[in-house]
């Protein structure tokens, strides 16, 4: 029992990193420049696509990974180019639509070049496999791998942004960015990386999430909405608060599915409460947030 | 073109069309008609919310489904005789559509009290992501309601029935939604036309205005989002009815997206807007679908293209005078 409620602890914590990385980038664009993108889950589609294509031809996952980064990077950096960037000046309902196409777009020229069979990345030989933790654990070696990459992207991504020129210019950007322009920073070159750094997490994320499940079109959106829910939980616009409300919304979706059922027998006699309410359970944390904290349980008085 | 004309237009188009249909024998595009009908009258719901209340809700799926799902639930029941609630009192199932219809309203109405009252304490980005999120929480509600389907849904072997009317006959059917359709457009109207409809309109543009004449631009946006919720619940209800099935797709938030974009393709805070919108959508979705499996691409670019260049949707380059009123 024990044993097990730790596995399904470290379950949460690996969930809630690959969340991280999505949220992370959706909550630099929007702090810095304002915009709310729904195409954000068809970036991580496109690195999961990467991924499986170049695992397919070459065999290797290392080469994948590295894929899957640049992939959505690049498309990223495309659609930043194209479409984003007409959007910074418009009201959020123009986002919206416009991000909104660009999922319908994605998906479907995904469709036409992949097919609507799903594809599956294998886990590399070296990481498969069970790993024996202390007090006699077993827990699986890539989901840990999994754990430790998420949170040393976490940290580098805080370094970035607190001990770097271009993220101390970043900071800037979000509090004014008229005036940084005026001093001279190249405002549309720093929206196009950040973007780009974003899609390019949402697209590793996606070839590491890709791996667990399966490669398929639409495997971004659900992400995309619990990713949502981590921003509004965290507060928005925070890296930290991306973080923290990752990890909670992983923990708490991930113990509550395993534990609200096992409740549910012990009190009612059956599941069937415990499941339905564990499907909902991290919108009602959120509904919670929001009734006690409107502004998130990191976000400031901005 | 002005607005009234362009409005009895498209409403007096969309009935003729089906009529006419229906002389010739073409089920089917009465069928078709009906459909655009009840999308229609799911955009006329949101954009009571999204045109004149500003209120960016991505999660009208939720409303539909609950709508259809009610339906479903009231049918499942009257199928197999067993009681709803069998207790003190005994509540059974029905298919009367003088019934279900009112009780997805009802229901849709709560539910959208309830989601409204928790996505109004923000606004801005943060309400659009809840709203989302809130629609994919029913979505999941669905899927693990394993007594009503689960993943599958519900079958509804014999649609509803209405006194008097021979639903199971496409023409009957396609008239009740159009009544339907008529009586939400005349609702709207009146509303927009009302002391209520003027303020939510000036909320828009200045809450701070709004409340120094001491009303409360919360307490406006919340009704508006409840009768807007009501209304694409009686939608849902019929599309439940239209298509002998429900099934969890109803709360996908494709569908959210689907509603907005008859809104958006039609014309943002026009009356006549989502009626266009659906009626250019179905009508998309019979040829480009007909034509290509990927036919979601080109909607895709069509609704980018209207974003970045042309705002006032459909409506807004068939009038001429600038009447449009920015959102």
């Amino acid at each position: 029992m024990t044993s097990l409620l730790i596995e399904q602890i470290l379950n949460g914590l690996q969930l809630g990193v690959m969340l991280f990385l999505m949220a992370a980038g959706l909550t630099l664009v929007f702090g810095v420049m304002g915009l709310i993108n729904l195409a954000h889950g068809s970036l991580f589609m496109v690195g999961a696509f990467a991924a499986a294509f170049v695992a397919d031809q070459t065999g290797s996952y290392l080469l994948a990974l590295i894929a899957s980064a640049c992939a959505a990077a690049l498309a990223g950096v495309l659609v930043e180019l194209l479409v984003i960037r007409r959007l910074y000046q418009r009201d959020h309902l123009d986002q919206v639509l416009a991000t909104f196409a660009l999922i319908l777009i994605f998906s479907e020229g995904t469709r036409m070049v992949f097919g609507s069979f799903p594809l599956y990345l294998n886990i590399p030989e070296m990481l498969s496999g069970p790993i024996s933790l202390p007090f006699g654990i077993e827990y699986s070696l890539f989901r840990l791998v999994l754990i430790a990459v998420g949170l040393t992207i976490a940290l580098g991504l805080y370094l970035l942004i607190t001990r770097t020129r271009i993220g101390i210019q970043i900071q800037a950007g979000e509090s004014d960015r008229e005036m940084i322009s005026a001093l001279g920073v190249n405002i549309s070159f720093l929206y196009t990386l950040v973007f780009a750094v974003g899609a390019g997490l949402a697209g590793f994320a996606g070839a590491l999430v890709g791996t667990l499940q399966s490669v398929e079109v639409g495997m971004g959106e659900p992400v995309l909405i619990t990713a949502f829910v981590v921003i509004v939980v965290g507060g928005i616009g925070s890296i930290q608060g991306a973080l923290v409300g990752a990890i909670l919304i992983g923990l708490v979706q991930t113990l509550g599915t395993y534990l609200l059922p096992i409740w549910s027998i012990a009190l009612f006699g059956s599941q069937d409460i415990g499941s339905i309410l564990s499907s909902m359970i991290i919108y009602i944390l959120m509904a919670l947030v929001l009734l006690v904290r409107p502004k998130g349980l990191m976000g400031g008085a901005t | 073109m002005s607005e009234r004309q362009l409005t009895f237009f498209v409403w007096a188009a969309l009935l003729v069309f089906a009529i006419f249909a229906n002389s010739i024998g073409e089920a089917y595009w009465v069928t078709l008609a009906t459909r655009a009908a009840i999308f229609a009258l799911a955009g006329v719901g949101l954009n009571l919310a999204l045109g004149n209340g500003g209120m960016i809700s991505f999660g009208h799926a939720a409303y539909f489904g609950i709508g259809g799902y009610v339906v479903g639930i009231l049918a499942t029941h009257a199928q197999n005789y067993m009681p709803i609630y069998d207790g003190w009192f005994i509540i059974e199932g029905t298919q009367l559509m003088l019934i279900t219809w009112p009780l997805a309203v009802i229901i849709g109405g709560i539910a959208a009290l309830v989601v409204g009252s928790l996505c109004l304490r923000t606004d801005g980005a943060y309400f659009i992501m809840i709203t989302l999120a809130f629609g994919q929480m029913f979505y999941y509600f669905a899927i693990s309601w394993g007594a009503y389907g689960g993943e599958d849904g519900m079958s509804i072997y014999v649609r509803g029935g209405f006194p008097g009317v021979n639903t199971l006959a496409p023409l009957p059917f396609f008239l009740l939604s159009f009544i339907l359709l008529t009586v939400g457009l005349l609702v709207v109207r009146m509303l927009n036309k009302s002391p209520f409809g003027l303020a939510l309109n000036a909320v828009r543009f200045s809450p701070a205005r709004v409340e120094t004449v001491g009303i409360s631009s919360k307490q406006l946006k919340l009704i508006a989002f409840v009768i807007s919720g009501m209304i694409t619940a009686l939608a849902g209800a019929l599309f439940a009815d239209l298509n002998r099935y429900v099934s969890p797709a109803m709360f996908s938030w494709t569908i959210s997206g689907e509603i907005m974009i008859f809104v958006i393709l039609g014309g943002v805070a026009r009356l006549i807007g989502p009626v266009l919108g659906a009626i250019v959508f179905v009508a998309l979705e019979e040829t480009l679908g007909g034509l290509s499996e990927f036919w979601h691409i080109y909607l895709g670019l069509l609704l980018l293209i209207i974003v970045l260049f042309a705002k006032g949707g459909i409506a807004g380059v068939l009038i001429k005078n600038k009447g449009a009123r920015n959102v």
